[in-house]
């Protein structure tokens, strides 16, 4: 009995998420479309009841619960914080967007809450089956949600191939998991390590396994050579859910990353170092380069993901303490820069008008300084162009794998900086220095304004004070990994 | 508090003017344009007042580094916000808020459209560049470096001509691939010494395969900013593009940035690797004075004729620089305020024709001078200050290099002298086609002379000119203890006694 209670208290924050994403779509049966507000503001109480929990709860020591197949230390709480406020911006952000297209309805609330639940899950998921639960209740949360725009041929058929793709990738990666039990015979994460080092010779069935596994993980990172459903799934979704996918999922595929080759396969380093490697110069390559010759935003943004994607594999390839820290660095600074930059897209659709082109961001700064100045902001902070908080994230990976020493590797990372530069200025460039072909006022809520603007600044304020988020993420790394 | 900004006088310099940029943002109002040019009027002027005292202070018997501050930044990477201020960068600095605030005047009712943006960008712009030129940590160096690229950018990009963002895009993208090949180096350093300070990095030895490497990824850096030949067509196309105050900060200070990281990076940080690319690094200082000079010389348009001369004039710094001797790097340092104060007036005296024709083609003009005599005058003057003309800040520079390179190698300063005459050729080959002769056509036919605000700045930079040609000890006073300084650092060599572990 005490051990139950032990593990509720434990796990309290997914709890409350639980119950709440349920409350809500019984309540959004029973109320009337016009008091939607009230499952909006409930969603929002959500995300700020998990937070206190999570806040309050959190202790240095790590503690586990449900027999060892969750944890809750450091990194998790931290990551969970970052998804709370990146779910809460997205709320904000996507409100009327919502409502202007008829998507304001609770099943969207209870499915953003259910894939948190299942983010929340694998950053805290210490047994392989744990964390392989948490990443199908996110998939298939986001399947649905790519999918409900029922109207939408295009959002369809997004949704028709992330699902296909995801669950062949899903599938991978149980594969994988099902080696690594057979040669360890154990699901948990921290049994499987203890498994790898006493055992004498490491069997190539582990190696076999060891392939899946980063396989699945590449696929539902969206790293080059499995990053096909990225620019797919960006462009067909409805902006919103676009937003979500592209944004606080990678924290949780990024815990994972750390949960399952860190703490479960570190004695297999030297055999996943070199995976992601390629990964990573292949993800910096491709992405960079295909992006250029984009012209809808929402597909620019997904190739620029996939290389940023590659950056962050660079910090993690490096498989050092360092490499760990500035990866997850990398990763939560990407989230706020995406966020900030889907926001303003967001902002500027309206009824009928999906602001997805290239050219709808024309003459901005003519139609709105204050907005043109933010996306400014967002895209200089992209490129790595200090002093925003993106050099920071750069500069921070590139030291991890200079110091493991791969210096033409992070030469040639430099160099496909520039190029992904060029993108990245092409939408100032529209913004500043062309006319606008719209000339729409552009109306938003006064809290959309106000944490748009927040979020934006943000990457300039930390960039120039990055202290403090770094020493959040050492905090993380260090005293979960040691 | 007086005691406070003595103390703080680089901080001030550097955050007076950002925050004055700041300030103009927000109190923008196009309706209200010309309250707008006040505040950055006295922002830009307050900017510049406050980098006075770093003159009267300055202890002139010392070579090292003066007026230092700091605190940690960020302590995780051991980044440190170092500041501080040596001969070499006084009068850079001080040149930086000079012509900030000449471009500021110069803009008044030039600029119509967006005029807080532009005024900002400026202000923003001379804070970051005075911040390069006083940062003693790398990384902080390295921000105030590429920090000032984004209003460069939006400078050339809204304001500037038909072309810009072709020009614009290439100006960013070619100074970002070379300053991120810098940043590796950095980083390289960093992960050997434990810190990001500059003076640390002096100390490290490196065996010379590795100075060389290091050396070179500064070059990269560096030489896209100065600009030295080949890496030099940015700069025609940023200028031609850019609008005036554009090409004068182009000009009088950004390629300045690249000298000065030159000495301030480049040389002491890896000083064997600089000895043993010497023979290269005059052949490409060489080919920019004479090859550029050339090309200077078949140019149709003004400002582009200008911007080679620029490439051209810089490749006297460069020479200077790599001669190691005290007259040839003296020389050098004038030859970088001279080319400041001459590049700006040049650059605004077109931009006086090019408000008035809108054209910068030569052959658009003809007989200006019948018309508009008054700028007839400085015009001539400050084309003969280009080509270098004794009694002209132009003639003190250039002279003190080839004096140098005659002690070094008499072809080196034959060729380099040898080019005076180009430079002669195109300047007033320029000149002649463009202010003298007939009245060309109606549209210089109905040219009206200076105003009293166009007067005014001219005054001042000719006024100057001749003050830094009369009496250059004004500089050289400032900057003799620090050269010598910075020529032991270079002799030094840092190659290791023994080789480290690893290599």
């Amino acid at each position: 009995m005490e051990t139950i209670r032990y593990d509720l208290i434990t796990a309290l924050p997914e709890l409350i998420v639980l119950c709440m994403a349920m409350v809500i779509l019984l309540t959004d049966l029973f109320i009337s479309p016009a008091r939607r507000m009230v499952i909006y503001s409930m969603a929002q109480l959500t995300l700020l009841a998990a937070a206190y929990f999570s806040f309050s709860s959190h202790a240095p020591s790590v503690s586990t619960a449900f027999s060892g197949a969750f944890i809750d230390d450091a990194m998790a709480d931290v990551l969970k914080l970052m998804m709370y406020l990146g779910t809460s911006f997205i709320f904000v952000y996507s409100r009327q967007y919502l409502q202007h297209r008829g998507m304001f309805r609770g099943e969207f609330y209870a499915l953003v809450l259910f894939s948190l639940l299942g983010m929340m899950i694998m950053v805290s998921g210490q047994s392989m089956l744990t964390l392989y639960v948490g990443l199908e209740l996110l998939s298939l949360s986001l399947y649905a949600l790519v999918a409900m725009d029922r109207d939408n041929a295009k959002a369809t058929e997004a949704a028709m191939k992330y699902f296909v793709l995801g669950a062949l990738a899903s599938g991978m990666l149980l594969y994988g998991m099902s080696m690594v039990y057979g040669m360890t015979g154990s699901l948990n994460l921290a049994e499987i390590n203890m498994a790898l080092m006493s055992g004498a010779k490491i069997h190539a069935v582990m190696i076999l396994g060891l392939v899946f596994i980063v396989a699945g993980l590449a696929f539902k990172l969206g790293a080059v050579p499995f990053q096909m459903w990225v620019p797919d799934v960006y462009e067909g979704s409805p902006t919103a859910v676009t937003m979500l996918i592209s944004s606080v999922p990678k924290l949780a595929a990024f815990a994972f990353v750390i949960r399952m080759l860190v703490q479960a396969l570190p004695t297999l380093a030297v055999d996943w170092q070199q995976m992601l490697m390629i990964m990573a110069v292949l993800s910096i390559l491709i992405g960079n380069i295909t992006a250029i010759a984009q012209t809808n935003l929402k597909r620019m943004l997904a190739y620029s993901t996939i290389s940023h994607i590659g950056f962050v594999l660079y910090g993690l390839m490096s498989a050092t303490m360092n490499g760990f820290i500035f990866a997850m660095f990398y990763v939560v600074s990407y989230v706020l820069m995406t966020l900030a930059g889907f926001g303003i897209i967001l902002l500027l659709s309206r009824p009928g008008f999906e602001a997805d082109k290239l050219d709808d961001l024309k003459g901005l700064n003519q139609r709105s300084p204050w907005h043109a100045f933010l996306m400014l902001i967002v895209m200089f902070s992209m490129a790595g162009v200090p002093p925003t908080l993106g050099f920071y994230a750069k500069f921070s990976v590139l030291q991890a794998a200079l110091a493991a020493g791969y210096i033409w590797l992070v030469v040639f990372a430099v160099l496909m900086a520039v190029i992904g530069a060029f993108y990245y200025l092409r939408v100032i460039k529209l913004m500043y220095f062309d006319d606008p072909l719209d000339t729409h006022a552009i109306s938003a809520p006064m809290d959309t304004r106000v944490v748009l603007g927040f979020n934006a600044l943000a990457l300039l304020v930390i960039g120039l004070m990055p202290e403090k988020l770094m020493e959040i993420c050492i905090y993380a790394i260090t005293s979960s990994l040691s | 508090m007086l005691n406070y900004f003595y103390h703080h006088l680089l901080s001030f310099a550097i955050w007076l003017p950002v925050v004055a940029g700041v300030v103009v943002l927000a109190s923008a109002n196009e309706n209200k344009a010309n309250t707008t040019r006040w505040i950055a009027l006295l922002g830009g002027l307050l900017s510049f007042l406050v980098t006075i005292p770093l003159y009267t202070q300055f202890n002139f018997a010392d070579g090292g580094l003066q007026f230092q501050e700091g605190f940690s930044w960020i302590p995780a990477f051991n980044i440190n916000y170092h500041l501080g201020a040596d001969g070499l960068a006084v009068p850079l600095i001080l040149l930086t808020s000079f012509t900030t605030l000449i471009v500021i005047i110069a803009a008044w009712e030039v600029i119509e459209k967006r005029v807080a943006q532009y005024m900002a960008c400026f202000l923003i712009m001379s804070g970051l560049m005075i911040g390069v030129f006083s940062a003693l940590d790398a990384i902080l160096y390295y921000v105030f470096w590429e920090a000032m690229l984004i209003p460069m950018f939006l400078v050339i990009g809204i304001w500037g001509g038909p072309n810009r963002v072709y020009a614009t895009v290439k100006f960013f993208l070619y100074t970002l691939l070379g300053s991120l090949l810098m940043l590796v180096a950095f980083i390289y350093l960093y992960l050997n010494t434990g810190s990001f300070e500059i003076a640390d990095f002096y100390r490290f030895p490196m065996p010379l395969q590795v100075q060389i490497l290091v050396f070179l990824a500064f070059f990269v850096a560096f030489a896209v900013k100065i600009p030295m030949w080949p890496v030099h067509t940015w700069l025609p196309d940023a200028h031609v593009e850019a609008p005036t105050g554009g090409s004068v900060v182009l000009a009088a200070i950004a390629l300045k940035l690249g000298g000065y990281s030159f000495l301030r990076f480049a040389m002491p940080i890896a000083p064997d690797a600089a000895h043993h690319l010497t023979p290269y690094m005059i052949s490409l200082s060489l080919i920019a004075i004479v090859y550029i000079a050339l090309v200077a010389l078949v140019q149709k348009d003004m400002k582009k004729l200008i911007a080679y001369s620029s490439i051209s004039h810089m490749g006297f710094v460069t020479l200077g620089f790599f001669l190691f001797n005290n007259i040839g790097l003296e020389g050098a340092i004038v030859q970088m305020l001279s080319h400041g104060f001459i590049s700006a007036a040049m650059f605004l005296c077109v931009g006086v024709l090019y408000d008035r024709v809108h054209s910068r083609q030569i052959e658009a003009y003809g007989g200006v001078a019948n018309t508009m005599p008054a700028f007839a005058a400085f015009a001539v003057f400050f084309a003969m200050a280009n080509t270098g003309l004794p009694g002209t800040s132009g003639f003190v520079g250039e002279f003190m290099v080839i004096l140098g390179a005659i002690q070094i190698n008499f072809w080196y300063a034959f060729l380099a002298a040898f080019t005076l005459i180009f430079g002669a050729a195109y300047t007033l080959w320029m000149v002649k086609r463009v202010f003298y002769g007939a009245v060309a056509n109606d549209q210089v036919a109905a040219l009206s002379d200076l105003n009293k605000r166009e007067f005014f700045i001219l005054a001042t930079l000719a006024v100057l000119v001749l003050a830094l040609g009369v009496y250059p000890q004004a500089v050289t006073d400032m900057t003799n203890a620090t050269v010598n300084e910075l020529l032991t650092h270079f002799a030094q060599s840092k190659l290791p006694t023994s080789l480290p572990a690893g290599l």
